[in-house]
């Protein structure tokens, strides 16, 4: 038998749906749901049983989410292999979140089509199957490889590019000192060496910042709604998933009063986020609810400002308008059914706006439009190409990273040998080379021809 | 053409330092063996730097010797200063390096070829395979005869269509004082193989008799010297120092006046040479703003007055190299003996191989050496060897031995060169070693020894000395398993020495040297068992349970790739007819051909979404 790691994905398509399901794949497949689950009531698994219980943080035992599992030993499995099957509530949001706590116990982010080529490996599938999946890979690669070049000019790529030559500045210093002892190279300069590691350990962690605030790689532009309490923020945003339906990903037990979806737009996918009200309050509850809200201001690619037009501007509503300032803003003043009483402050009447009801769904087309072309029209930095990659899976990488220059700056203030200190900074160097292309050895000796005066 | 009526195994074309290890290990194996040489008074002859070993070469001298080649065993017997590098890093980095007397080196090493059973050495030239069905059946050469051969080693290093620059005047030569090989690259070319161009260079030897040594500072060896070979049980020979010295603005001055009559400079030179091993105008140049360039000055032997200035290197006139070399404190009446000088060659780009070191294009032909783009007398041992070898076991109808880049430096040169190829002369460094933890001098025995026996090359006494070797390090490792420190047996003051003065008596003598402040000789004082250990067990034991965590951190990575490495893609693998592979891809690959998936992943352009392909049609293909 095809003799593997560990792998897991969210096997669902991503945005809408009501439940979402993570695929675990490999030797480790139980071990990790082991690590993860508890079972209401407490029992064993049995192969092939669906079991009822709640995803829980290991470490703090916090409860992410209820969710049904099921266990299939190999090899009466899809792949062959041990394989876990979460199945949970279906927003992007708690699944990521799930995601991250497997991968957290050990499973590798599948690659694309890797289920499907464990399946094929293993005799699960034939070859006719299999050459789909020959297709999806390529397809998945070339639009990978187009949107690398893409990327190129962006502050993303910028950004890992400069993490990746800040790597190699280190690497390249180190393996100096091994590869030529014999060289009149001077003496080894330890703040060097610690200089190039925080500048780095700042730029990854800036990285891993962006990733989780969505500013990097989210599914689609971000689209935040927000306002004061009680402007149909909610209905807003049901109306724009086009039913209403009970909102199913928000997570128990904590203020984080933040739903995520995705739609399509004119052909554009948009993460939407509802927030919590932003208003002036002494609510502890509340006000936490309001500074996520805040936070999440920055990130967003555009901001629905949603008014009541049917009563006056008042002091809450000037709240949010200065939280909005500077930012890419879209007024939408609801109930248009009802009389108008809202007048504009000055301030605000250069932002495009639009009118709308979310009870009779009057200028709902018109603000789809309007979203859509302020992004067709190019106005606001287009995201879309980045929901080819995998949020996961780079967060993942430049995790790695950020755990390797930690056990770097370790290794070097035990004053441990410049071979061990290699091991660190290759195993950065690996993992970011997997977001953004390759790193050979050849590199590292050109920067060393390059900075020292080599040879006899 | 005359025909020589002996039939050969195998014809070894070229006797330094890959063609002597070729020879050697096919005649050793059984095969009638045939060594040709230009001129048998240079049998590995040490063209440039009279030194064996260095960071990275120490290492492949050793695995040589593990794997039964000559080349540890003739530096032990010829070396005049040997001596450890990067003593204060840790043991995977540690390389030997030794200086040898130039002319012992090579006596020795003809004579050991001269009493070797199953091998001829003769003079001759040649000058073209006999090729017989697209596979070679022997060598013509410069005096019309043809020798035969099952099977043929090229190691050419810098001869065919060698040229030697002083200044702008050239000639041709394989080496200053040698005759260069012609036609035999003119051959290969028209056969289909990519002939290109190299440089190199070496510095000029100078008359020790006019050099101020007072004014120099000396460097000397480790004493005891540390041997090579895990067969040579000392050092014998009396040891000498280095000399070090130092260019200045002065020197620096005179270069930069003489390079309008630079070969390189003036673009005459057409091959590239290394960029580890820059000639001074290159120094000087490239670093404008060092003050001042560093040089070893290393005797050339016991018996003789050349010095030979390392780093010194030039290719120009020889009215500035007097000029230049007397600038240098110390040398100010410096004599030159050989001048300096640049060589450019033919090398054939060696992706044209097969790990084997066959060529793809000709059936039972080897390259070796600096044809393959290298340099080094260590890293073209180390390839003749492995050809050596590969050839023997073609005519003995065996399965080719490869080494993998986690088991050997020479595994991981091979592995470069057929599926990265080279466009400079090519140098091991240990950072091009991914499983560099796993890659030490000091396990050389125990990565290799095995494989060198089992052809036949290692002796039945040297293997058992390796099998008992293996054994105590076995027992001792068990033994500081098991043994728990007694306080009673143990000084209160030592213990606080270290810090371990609240300890309890459970540690065992595995977890107490696993403490990086505490060695084995410490232990020593602790047990009085340790005294009785040998010192090359002692060493291994200690690394082992030292760094036991970074060894099997290697290890799991190179589990995980194991299975790509020995998935092998069948030759003639039509990749054209894949249309899961880009078409960039399909050339890279049908360029290469790799043997196995896993060079097939190192090939540069060659994405990890094409090899999950490949591997999915390979199995297609072994199910199919």
């Amino acid at each position: 038998m095809y003799r593997a790691d560990t792998i897991a994905a969210i096997s669902t398509p991503q945005g809408e749906g009501g439940i979402g399901i993570i695929r675990i794949s490999g030797p480790h497949s139980l071990t990790i749901l082991q690590q993860l689950f508890r079972i209401i009531p407490n029992g064993g698994f049995t192969s092939h049983r669906f079991y009822y219980g709640e995803i829980v943080q290991p470490a703090t035992a916090m409860v992410h989410d209820e969710a049904l599992v099921v266990y299939m030993q190999s090899p009466r499995s899809f792949t062959r292999e041990d394989v876990v099957e979460i199945h949970c509530h279906g927003g992007t949001v708690i699944l990521q979140q799930i995601l991250r706590l497997v991968l957290a116990q050990g499973a590798r982010l599948a690659d694309p089509g890797e289920f499907t080529r464990r399946a094929f490996l293993n005799g699960r599938i034939d070859l006719l199957q299999a050459e789909s999946v020959i297709d999806l890979i390529r397809a998945k690669t070339e639009a990978s490889v187009a949107l690398a070049q893409h990327q190129r000019d962006g502050s993303v790529s910028g950004r890992l590019h400069d993490l990746q030559q800040l790597l190699r500045q280190l690497l390249a210093l180190i393996e100096a000192y091994v590869d030529f002892p014999d060289e009149d190279l001077g003496e080894t300069d330890g703040s060097v060496l610690q200089d190039l590691q925080s500048s780095a350990l700042a730029l990854a962690r800036e990285l891993i910042a962006g990733y989780r605030e969505g500013k990097v790689l989210r599914d689609g532009i971000s689209v935040l709604i927000a306002g004061k309490p009680n402007v149909g923020k909610s209905s807003l945003l049901n109306t724009l998933l086009r039913e209403k339906r009970a909102i199913v990903t928000s997570i128990p037990g904590t203020t984080r009063d933040l739903i995520e979806e995705v739609v399509s737009l004119r052909g554009v996918p948009v993460t939407l986020l509802d927030t919590a009200g932003i208003c002036q309050s002494d609510d502890p509850v509340e006000q936490e609810g309001i500074r996520m809200a805040q936070e999440r201001i920055p990130t967003a690619d555009l901001i629905l400002f949603l008014l009541d037009s049917s009563r006056p501007f008042d002091a809450d509503d000037g709240v949010v308008a200065e939280a909005l300032s500077g930012r890419n803003v879209l007024i939408v003043t609801n109930k248009s059914d009802l009389p108008p009483l809202m007048v504009l402050p000055d301030a605000l009447s250069d932002i495009p706006s639009v009118s709308i009801s979310t009870t009779t769904g009057a200028g709902i087309e018109e603000l789809k439009e309007t979203v859509a072309e302020m992004f067709l029209r190019g106005g606001i930095p287009d995201s879309r190409e980045l929901v080819l990659l995998s949020k996961a899976r780079h967060r993942d990488a430049i995790a790695r990273v950020e755990g390797s220059l930690l056990h770097f700056a370790e290794a070097l203030s035990a004053g441990m040998s410049p071979e061990i200190l290699a091991l660190d900074i290759r195993d950065a160097l690996e993992a970011i080379g997997q977001v953004t292309g390759e790193t050979t050895p050849d590199d590292i000796l050109d920067l060393i021809f390059g900075q020292f005066c080599i040879g006899k | 053409m005359i025909v020589y009526d002996k039939q050969y195994d195998v014809i070894v074309v070229g006797a330094g330092h890959a063609g002597c290890e070729a020879a050697l290990a096919a005649a050793r194996m059984g095969c009638s063996t045939l060594l040709l040489s230009i001129n048998l008074d240079a049998v590995a002859l040490m063209s440039c730097n009279p030194a064996i070993g260095g960071q990275a070469k120490g290492h492949i001298v050793r695995e040589i010797d593990a794997l039964g080649g000559e080349m540890a065993k003739n530096i032990d017997a010829t070396g005049i200063q040997f001596r450890v590098l990067n003593t204060r890093k840790g043991p995977a980095v540690r390389a030997s390096r030794a200086q040898a007397d130039k002319q012992l080196y090579r006596l020795r090493m003809k004579s050991v070829l001269e009493r070797q059973d199953n091998l001829d050495l003769k003079q001759a030239e040649v000058t073209a395979l006999h090729l017989e069905h697209g596979a070679v059946a022997g060598v013509d050469t410069r005096a019309q005869v043809r020798f035969l051969g099952r099977t043929v080693v090229l190691t050419t290093g810098t001869f065919m269509r060698g040229l030697i620059h002083i200044g702008l005047i050239n000639y041709p030569g394989g080496r200053a004082g040698d005759l260069p090989s012609i036609g035999l690259s003119d051959q290969l070319r028209s056969i289909g193989f990519s002939v290109g161009r190299l440089k190199t260079g070496t510095p000029a030897r100078l008359d020790g008799r006019t050099i101020d040594f007072s004014r120099l500072e000396p460097q000397y060896g480790d004493d005891p010297p540390k041997p090579f070979s895990f067969s040579t049980d000392r050092i014998g020979r009396p040891q000498v120092p280095c000399y070090i010295a130092y260019t200045n603005e002065k020197s620096h001055e005179i270069i930069r006046s003489g390079l309008d009559r630079s070969p390189l400079y003036a673009g005459i030179i057409e091959g590239v040479g290394p960029r580890y091993c820059p000639s001074i105008e290159d120094k000087v140049m490239r670093f404008p703003d060092k003050e001042r360039h560093q040089t070893f000055l290393e005797p050339e032997g016991a018996d003789t007055v050349e010095y030979y200035p390392s780093g010194l290197s030039t290719s120009l006139p020889i009215d500035v190299q007097w000029a230049f070399y007397r600038s240098i404190a110390g040398l100010e009446r410096v004599e030159i003996m050989r001048p300096a000088y640049a060589i450019e060659y033919d090398y054939v780009d060696p992706v044209q191989l097969h790990a084997t070191l066959e060529t793809k294009l000709v059936a039972n032909l080897y390259h070796a050496g600096q044809i393959n783009g290298t340099s080094g007398y260590e890293e073209a041992a180390g390839q003749g060897l492995m050809a050596g070898i590969n050839a023997a076991l073609r005519v003995k109808g065996e399965e080719g031995v490869v080494l993998g880049r986690n088991e050997a430096y020479i595994g991981v040169m091979i592995d470069d060169l057929i599926t990265l190829g080279t466009r400079e002369p090519y140098r091991m460094f240990t950072s091009r070693a991914e499983y560099r933890l796993l890659l030490r001098e000091d396990n050389a025995d125990l990565r290799l020894r095995d494989v060198g026996y089992r052809l036949g090359l290692v002796t039945g006494r040297e293997y058992g000395a390796f099998t008992a070797k293996k054994e105590m390090i076995a027992d001792e490792m068990e033994r500081l398993r098991s043994r728990k420190m007694l306080l009673s047996e143990t000084d209160r003051g030592f213990l606080e020495e270290f810090d371990l003065g609240g300890i309890q008596n459970a540690l065992t003598f595995e977890q107490l040297l696993k403490r990086p402040d505490f060695t084995y000789a410490q232990l020593a004082r602790l047990d009085a068992t340790c005294a009785g250990v040998p010192e090359d067990v002692r060493e291994q034991v200690e690394i082992q349970v030292k760094y036991k965590g970074y060894i099997d951190r290697q290890d799991e990575q190179v589990r995980r790739m194991a299975r790509m490495e020995s998935a092998r893609i069948p030759t003639g693998f039509d990749y054209q007819a894949m249309t899961g592979l880009t078409a960039e891809v399909r050339e890279k690959l049908d360029r290469f051909r790799p043997d196995t998936l896993g060079q097939a992943s190192r090939i540069p352009g060659v994405t990890p979404a094409a090899i999950a392909v490949l591997s999915i049609a390979l199995k297609v293909r072994e199910e199919g």
